[in-house]
């Protein structure tokens, strides 16, 4: 039985897959520009936290308390408030996007207040807009809920509110979206170059017709898909190093975690995303289809279904479903870790079994599929 | 010849059950010491073969060996050039050898020697550094044979090496092969032209996967001997005699070449008796015995020409081009071009790969504006009048024309439309066409799995749905079947009778022979123009040949011009 991997063809072909890396612009671009302009669009335009909401104001009561709870929405900083005597004006703003929510203070709000110290004010959001909604009626409520607290206090009525809740955030004490963002935009980076490079360059080989001559030689297909997996394997480690730095530098996103954690868990992760790469340009042998396929079952998932936008917790059932197949799943909850609080070794180990596991799969798939044969 | 690499016996190859055979039931031998040509059209099954014997494909029945072992398991011993030539174009031509040397373990030591042997020997020495995607076609040619060559093989399998390479690289090719049969290789040259099927020493002549022949070429060209003619001496236009004498029952098949006409006969004694030319028996060649084996050639009359409007030919030339100069920087593509063609005439631009006439053909198209100079089509001037120009000409390239993930009816629409044809005037055309090429049962075929010759048709069929009075071709009947080629030819003929003008671009000398008069394009410049026999003529008197072919005239050109470049080149130095 012969090795199934002979060294010195091996290394030619290293050799030559890094001559054509380093000629192909497009490939440096997309190894070494494109993360830097994702980086700085996933730290600056995307901003999943609210500012400021505006939102119309209808007070219908003339009463002390009616007026007082209206100049605390006023003063709130979450929110630029817009007055009116009735609701129709506001109802026409909304409509126009002008405003996001309304808030009525009925016409009884002072003399419930007097009886029973819980009088209901209404909230109108616009659910067009499901997220602005939400903060719009959250922060309604809390805006109230403080006023009535502080109302009580300040009548005497009780000695303030029964329970003080003294909040804290942990790991990102401001709640600043960019740092849990950016962490996983070098997902999306990796992703982009194991799944999406990969998938180029051996339908390319299709295409030109390098890879009928190459079958022809005593080369084997296992010491092709070496050549390919290595340059790609370091090219991805590198613009990893490079997407830290910058994350570091520039977003001020902390490496709470070692460093040998981040190496440790990101190898794992390329094992499933160049297997991936692999798989698409072996199955299609044509670097047009191989993008739309890498994109749309390397990137789109990655970027919607790993929980790097949108909480996989707040997804429908069937659709949670699906994500415990996408690999970024397991790897971006484990880089925010590393970056926000530190080697969690209870998190990582597992996300690194994971992640070696589709990796294994996708490679397995790969050398069955892979055949040297043009049939 | 020597001793046998490679044996096929009862081979089959079918890709889809219920489809016929890319492979049915081939036997061959290859043998040391001699080029084993593996001859056929486009889609005869030769890169299906070549494929099996490198081992890159499993065959569907039959018994194969090489060097007494199954393919796959004797890779060491075989040297392979794919069509393509299998060179990484952003290497360079050291990079690639390097590669090739290590896929089959030369060792390190013996590489130098190696590599400036096959270098020598490929004329690329000057070349090392460069990248293989920026030399021309020709070299890439020879890179790609040096690769195969890295480890001295036993089987040299070249898959259509001459395919899109000027006449001068393919005999160069030629000569380097046979002096590697010399060292005991065996090879198998796979090829779509007949003419170089005569100079190998066994031929397999492929046909829909169906061996027609097999045995040294003399055995068929022998089978057709006394009853091939050339006829000279008529009045008339060549293309009206050669349609006359078509629709006669004793004519198997004919040609033009030049201004007389080439025919096979059924009887050595047929037209005996006939009047109006001179006829004289000429030796046979390859291309005449497989047409016999395919059941002779086309008759003569062409319904699409009988169809078409008669064009009204007025006073001026239907192409002008007048000192067409393209310069793209500081490099000339094109440098004062000028001829007319007349209407109810073919003209030829001919010319090795990257000599110019691509540009010059691009610039009468409308789709390059030239630098310097001006032209016209139909009487509407290329710089002031491209759109109606344009709209004037039928356009026909063999490859490339056609949408092929559209269906046959989808692409003939669009061609309709494409022409501006209206509705009315676009069914009835389409319809007319459908009946002349016989399209009506592959309609909803999409154009792309069309079999060649359907293909061409296709290609023609949507090139003159608007009945243009001016037709460009370019290369159109590369790689088809010498059946299809008539077919095609008798078609052209006809509609040139009816007056229609045709230029066709082409390094195919069987084209260059339907010509009326052909200009020779070399290093973007015009060699030489005249009619084929006038610069037959020409070249038997500069190289002193006896009645050269078109090719060998083509070659004398060039080789001529050549000369007098250096010789002007040494008196400047």
């Amino acid at each position: 039985m012969k090795s199934p991997l002979d060294p010195g063809r091996v290394r030619a072909l290293i050799v030559k897959e890094s001559a054509q890396i380093f000629r192909d612009p497009s490939t440096v671009l997309i190894a070494f520009v494109l993360p830097v302009i994702l980086l700085f669009l996933f730290g600056y335009a995307i901003n999943l936290d609210s500012s400021t909401t505006r939102i119309g104001l209808a007070v219908h009561d003339e009463s002390a308390a009616a007026q007082s709870l209206a100049e605390a929405y006023r003063t709130s900083p979450f929110f630029e408030v817009t007055n009116a005597k009735s609701v129709a004006p506001l109802k026409e703003m909304l409509i126009a996007g002008e405003i996001r929510g309304i808030v009525v203070i009925p016409q009884d709000f002072g003399a419930g207040f007097e009886q029973d110290n819980a009088p209901p004010i209404q909230v109108i959001a616009d659910g067009s807009l499901p997220n602005a909604a939400n903060f719009t009626t959250g922060y309604s409520q809390g805006v109230r809920n403080t006023w009535a607290a502080n109302e009580a206090a300040a009548q005497g009525l009780s000695a303030g509110p029964a329970i003080d809740l003294s909040l804290r955030y942990w790991y990102n004490p401001s709640l600043t979206s960019r740092l849990f963002l950016v962490p996983g935009a070098i997902a999306i980076v990796m992703t982009m170059i194991g799944t999406l490079l990969t998938s180029l360059v051996i339908a390319r080989e299709w295409e030109r017709g390098t890879m009928e001559a190459m079958m022809a030689t005593p080369m084997r297909m296992t010491e092709f898909l070496a050549s390919k997996i290595v340059p790609y394997f370091l090219l991805s480690l590198g613009s990893m190093a490079i997407c830290t730095i910058l994350a570091m530098l520039i977003f001020g996103v902390p490496l709470r975690g070692s460093v040998l954690a981040l190496v440790i868990l990101s190898v794992a992760y390329l094992m499933p995303a160049l297997g991936q790469g692999l798989l698409i340009s072996a199955a299609t042998k044509n670097q047009f289809v191989a993008s739309q396929v890498a994109l749309l079952s390397g990137f789109l998932p990655t970027f919607l279904l790993s929980g790097f936008l949108f909480e996989i917790a707040s997804m429908p059932q069937w659709i949670q479903a699906i994500t415990i197949i996408v690999p970024a799943r397991y790897f971006i909850p484990g880089l925010q870790t590393i970056f926000l609080t530190g080697d969690v070794w209870e998190i990582l180990w597992p996300s690194a079994a994971i992640l070696l596991l589709f990796g294994t799969a996708f490679f397995t798939l790969c050398f069955w599929v892979t055949r040297r044969s043009l049939d | 010849m020597g001793t046998a690499v490679a044996r096929v016996r009862d081979l089959v190859k079918r890709f889809d059950e219920g489809q016929h055979p890319a492979l049915d039931m081939v036997s061959m031998t290859i043998e040391t010491g001699g080029v084993t040509g593996l001859v056929g059209p486009d889609g005869a099954g030769k890169t299906t073969l070549v494929r099996i014997l490198a081992g890159l494909m499993d065959p569907s029945s039959g018994i194969l060996e090489v060097m007494g072992k199954e393919p796959g398991k004797t890779l060491e011993a075989i040297g392979y050039m794919p069509q393509r030539f299998g060179l990484y174009e952003d290497l360079s031509v050291i990079q690639n050898l390097n590669l090739y040397a290590d896929m089959r373990a030369v060792a390190p030591e013996e590489r130098e020697a190696v590599f400036t042997q096959l270098l020598d020997f490929t004329d690329l020495d000057r070349f090392r550094q460069r990248l293989a995607g920026n030399l021309s076609g020709g070299m890439k040619q020879k890179l790609g044979l040096a690769c195969a060559l890295v480890k001295t093989p036993r089987l040299l399998l070249l898959d259509e090496p001459s395919v899109g390479v000027d006449p001068i690289s393919r005999r160069e090719l030629w000569a380097m092969v046979q002096e590697l049969t010399g060292e005991g290789i065996g090879v198998l040259w796979s090829t779509a032209y007949l003419d170089e099927a005569e100079k190998c020493d066994t031929v397999y002549l492929l046909n829909e996967g169906k061996l027609l022949f097999d045995g040294p070429p003399k055995a068929l060209t022998g089978a057709v001997e006394d009853r091939v003619v050339q006829v000279t001496d008529y009045d008339g236009t060549p293309r009206r005699l050669l349609t006359r004498l078509l629709d006669r029952e004793d004519v198997v098949d004919g040609t033009i070449q030049g201004s007389s006409l080439r025919l096979l006969l059924d009887q050595p004694d047929a037209l005996e008796g006939e009047t109006g030319f001179a006829k004289a028996k000429v030796a046979p060649r390859f291309e005449d015995g497989f047409i016999e084996r395919l059941g002779g050639g086309p008759k003569g009359t062409s319904p699409l020409a009988q169809a078409y409007r008669s064009i009204d030919a007025g006073n001026r030339p239907a192409i002008e081009a007048h000192g067409l100069t393209k310069r793209f920087g500081d490099f000339t593509a094109a440098s004062d071009i000028s001829f007319e063609v007349p209407y109810g005439s073919i003209f030829g631009l001919l010319g090795p790969n990257g000599a110019g006439k691509s540009t010059t053909f691009k610039m009468l198209c409308g789709l390059l504006t030239p630098t310097e100079g001006d032209g016209s089509v139909a009487g509407n001037n290329l710089l002031s009048a491209r759109g109606r120009a344009r709209a004037a000409l039928g356009y026909m390239a063999q490859k490339f024309s056609l949408y092929g993930d559209l269906s046959v009816a989808q692409n003939l629409n669009f061609f309709a439309g494409a022409y501006g044809l209206e509705k009315g005037r676009a069914r009835s055309a389409i319809e007319r066409v459908t009946e002349i090429f016989d399209l009506g049962d592959v309609m909803g075929t999409n154009a792309g799995g069309l079999p060649l010759g359907f293909k061409q048709r296709l290609a023609l069929a949507a090139a003159v749905l608007h009945e243009p009075p001016v037709l460009f071709l370019d290369e159109p009947t590369s790689g088809v079947d010498p059946v299809t080629r008539r077919e095609f030819w008798t078609h052209i003929n006809g509609l040139v009778e009816k007056g229609v003008a045709v230029l066709v671009t082409t390094h195919f000398m069987e084209e260059a022979e339907y010509c009326d008069t052909i200009t020779l394009i070399y290093r973007a410049k015009q060699i030489a123009n005249g009619t084929p026999d006038q610069l037959k003529a020409e070249a038997a008197q500069m190289a002193g040949l006896d009645r050269p072919t078109m090719e060998e005239t083509f070659i004398a050109m060039i080789e001529a011009s050549e000369a007098k470049l250096e010789a002007q080149a040494s008196r400047a130095a």
